[in-house]
C-alpha cells in the first residue's frame, strides 16, 4: 500500500514507529496527484512548495519527538476558508486574485496540530451548487467515474480524499455541502453542529446554516480531525463555549441498546432503489450491533428544500453585497460611475448560479415580500427544528440515506436549478436544526459507484455521531476498493 | 407566473446587477419554477409560531473592552483594486 492510500492514524503509526517521514507521506501524495489531477481536478491552487517545506519543519519536530495530531498529515483546504498569502478565491472568478491578509480559525488550528496544507480544493462558486459544477475554474469529476460529478459544493475536497489526493480535507457545509459529496465519492464527512467549529476566516455564504467539517477516510480520521477543529474561538461570536470531549474516546464504544429513529419521510418515492437497498442493510447491520430500530416521523421534512431556498438565499444576497470591486476582488475596466461599477463589476464576476440566488435572496427580502418569503420560511424553520427535538426523545440517533441517488453525470442537472437543488433533500434538515450530521459509506452500486448512509443526533452530540458511526462502520466492513483511476 | 421580466429587472437594480437580455428571460422563467415550488410552505398555518433566526440560541455575544492589535491601513489596503494613500479610490459618485 502506498503512502497517500492511508489514514491519518495509520500514518501516525508510521511516523511514530520511524516506517515513513513527513516528506517521503507528502512526496507519495504529490507524485499521486501528477498522476491523476489533471483528469480529476480536485484542486484550484496546489501549494507544493509550502507543502514541502512544511514536510521538512514536521520532520525535523519528528525527531525532537514533539509529535501533534496532525504531524506531517497532508490536509487539502476548500477554497472558501482564508489562507494568508495564498489566493482564495471561493471559487468565483469575483476573487481570483484575492489575498486574504489572514488565516481562518481552523487553518490556524490545522497548522499548530502539525498538518501539511496541500492546495486549496475546488468547489462551486461561493459553495452555491451541488456539483462542483458551478465553479469559475472548471468541474472537479468523481474519481469512480469521471463522467460524473463529486457532489458539492466542497466537491474538490471530497474528490481529493477519494482519489489520494491528500489525507483529510476541509469542508464546508450549508445545505449538505460536506456530506453529499462525501457520500458521492465514498468517503466520511460531518458536519458539526452550528457554533461547534469556527467560522472565522471562513466566506460567508448562509450565515444562520454555514458550518465546517473534515473529510477522512475512515470514522477514526474524522474524530482526530474534530479533536482539532472544534471549540470556541473569541473571534467568532457565533461558536460556542461548549466543553470539547476528547472525540476519538468513542471511536470502538458499543451501541447495544441504542434506539436508532428512522424516519418514514426519508424513504420517499424517487430515491434510488440501489440507494434504499443499500440504505436499508445498513438498518440491518445497526440492528446486529444491538441497537433497537424505532419508526419516528419529521412531519415538515418535504418543506426543508423550499425553506431552505429563501433562507440561504436571503442570506447569501446580504453577505455578497461586499463584492462591489471597492475593497478587494474584481473591479470592472468600462465603467462611468460609481453605480454603473458595482452592477458591471458584480455581471462580470458572479456566475449564473451566484446571480439566480442573489436575486431570489434580494427578491425575498425586498419591501413587500418580506413576511411572506423570509418571515414564512424562518417560521417553518422552527417546526423543522421542533420536529428534531421532539424526535430525539425517542431516539437516541437518526439515520437516512444521505443523497437520494448516487453520483449523476455532468451537465445533468445544469439547466434545471430545482433539480439540482433536490439532490440536497436529505441533508438541508440539519443545517436548518443546527445539529450535526455524518456520512460513511454504506455500498456501491452495481456500476461502482458509492453510496452513503447519515446519521445525526442532537446539537452538541458529536461525540455519540462518531460512536454509532464508527460501530456502523466496523460492524458493516463495507468492502475496500478505491478508484481505478 | 408571479414575476415578470420588469420585476426581475426591478430585483436585478436593488441586488446591484447588470443582466443581459438572455439573462432576463432565463432568470425570468427560472426565478418563478423556484418561486412556484416555494408557495408550498402557504400550505401551512404558522399562526403563533416563533420564527427561528439561528439555530442555536447565543445572544449578545460580548468580548472584553480591550483594544487588540488591528489589521492595519497597509494590509487592508493592499487587495484594493484601486487605492490611493489611506483611501480606497472609486469613479466619480456624481457629475
Amino acid at each position: 500500500m502506498e503512502l497517500h492510500q492511508l489514514t491519518i492514524h495509520e500514518l501516525q503509526e508510521k511516523i511514530r514507529g520511524g516506517g515513513a517521514s513527513a516528506l517521503q507521506i507528502a512526496e507519495s501524495v504529490f507524485s499521486r496527484i501528477d498522476a491523476v489531477e489533471d483528469r480529476v481536478h480536485s484542486y484550484i491552487r496546489l501549494m507544493k512548495k509550502e507543502a514541502m517545506a512544511a514536510a521538512v519543519r514536521a520532520d525535523e519536530q519528528i525527531k525532537k519527538g514533539d509529535i501533534q495530531p496532525l504531524t506531517g498529515i497532508p490536509v487539502a483546504l476548500k477554497d472558501i476558508v482564508c489562507t494568508q498569502g495564498i489566493p482564495t478565491t471561493c471559487g468565483s472568478h469575483i476573487l481570483h486574485q484575492f489575498v486574504p491578509p489572514y488565516n481562518a480559525t481552523v487553518v490556524e488550528k490545522l497548522a499548530a496540530a502539525g498538518a501539511v496544507f496541500v492546495g486549496k480544493a475546488n468547489m462551486d462558486e461561493f459553495a452555491m451548487g451541488s456539483s462542483t459544477e458551478t465553479s469559475s475554474f472548471g468541474p472537479t469529476r468523481n474519481p469512480w467515474d469521471l463522467e460524473r460529478i463529486p457532489g458539492g459544493s466542497s466537491g474538490g475536497s471530497a474528490a481529493a480524499v477519494a482519489a489520494g489526493e491528500c489525507i483529510a480535507s476541509i469542508g464546508s457545509d450549508t445545505g449538505g455541502s460536506i456530506r453529499q459529496p462525501a457520500a458521492l465519492c465514498g468517503v466520511v464527512g460531518m458536519k458539526p453542529t452550528y457554533g461547534r467549529v469556527s467560522r472565522f476566516g471562513l466566506i460567508a455564504f448562509a450565515s444562520s446554516l454555514d458550518q465546517i467539517g473534515p473529510f477522512t477516510r475512515d470514522v477514526e480520521d474524522c474524530a482526530i480531525m474534530m479533536n482539532v477543529l472544534a471549540g470556541y474561538d473569541p473571534k467568532e461570536s457565533t461558536s460556542v463555549r461548549a466543553e470539547v470531549p476528547d472525540y476519538r474516546r468513542f471511536i470502538g464504544r458499543d451501541i447495544q441498546g441504542w434506539r436508532i429513529g428512522i424516519p418514514g419521510e426519508y424513504f420517499i418515492e424517487g430515491i434510488d432503489p440501489e440507494v434504499s437497498a443499500a440504505v436499508r442493510k445498513a438498518i440491518e447491520t445497526v440492528r446486529q450491533c444491538g441497537a433497537s430500530i424505532v419508526e419516528i416521523s419529521l412531519p415538515h421534512t418535504r418543506y426543508c428544500v423550499a425553506v431552505y431556498y429563501i433562507i440561504a438565499p436571503a442570506e447569501a444576497s446580504s453577505n455578497l453585497a461586499r463584492y462591489d470591486g471597492v475593497r478587494y476582488g474584481l473591479r470592472t475596466a468600462d465603467a462611468r460611475d460609481l453605480a454603473e461599477m458595482y452592477e458591471k463589476t458584480r455581471m462580470q464576476g458572479f456566475g449564473a448560479e451566484v446571480k439566480r440566488r442573489i436575486m431570489i435572496g434580494t427578491y425575498a427580502l425586498s419591501a413587500g415580500y418580506y413576511d411572506a418569503y423570509y418571515g414564512k420560511a424562518s417560521q417553518v424553520r422552527a417546526l423543522i427544528r421542533r420536529d428534531f427535538d421532539e424526535a430525539f426523545t425517542k431516539c437516541d440517533a437518526i439515520l437516512t440515506p444521505t443523497s437520494p441517488t448516487p453520483a449523476f453525470r455532468l451537465g445533468e442537472k445544469t439547466d434545471d436549478p430545482l433539480q439540482m437543488y433536490l439532490s440536497d433533500i436529505f441533508t438541508i434538515s440539519a443545517n436548518l436544526a443546527g445539529i450535526p450530521g455524518i456520512s460513511v459509506p454504506c455500498g456501491f452500486s452495481a456500476s461502482g459507484l458509492p453510496i452513503g448512509v447519515q446519521f445525526l443526533t442532537g446539537h452538541f452530540e458529536e461525540g455519540r455521531l462518531l460512536q454509532v458511526a464508527s460501530a456502523y462502520e466496523k460492524s458493516a466492513a463495507v468492502e475496500k476498493r478505491r478508484p481505478s483511476l | 407566473m408571479k414575476l415578470s421580466t420588469s420585476d426581475v429587472e426591478y430585483v436585478a437594480r436593488l441586488a446591484r446587477l447588470e443582466i443581459s437580455e438572455a439573462e432576463k428571460d432565463k432568470f425570468t422563467a427560472q426565478l418563478n419554477d423556484i418561486l412556484r415550488y416555494i408557495d408550498q410552505l402557504n400550505e401551512l398555518d404558522t399562526a403563533g409560531v416563533a420564527p427561528m433566526s439561528h439555530a442555536i440560541a447565543v445572544t449578545n455575544a460580548f468580548r472584553e473592552d480591550k483594544v487588540v492589535e488591528s489589521l492595519g491601513t497597509q494590509k487592508a489596503l493592499a487587495n484594493a483594486p484601486d487605492a490611493r494613500g489611506e483611501f480606497f479610490r472609486v469613479p466619480k459618485v456624481i457629475e
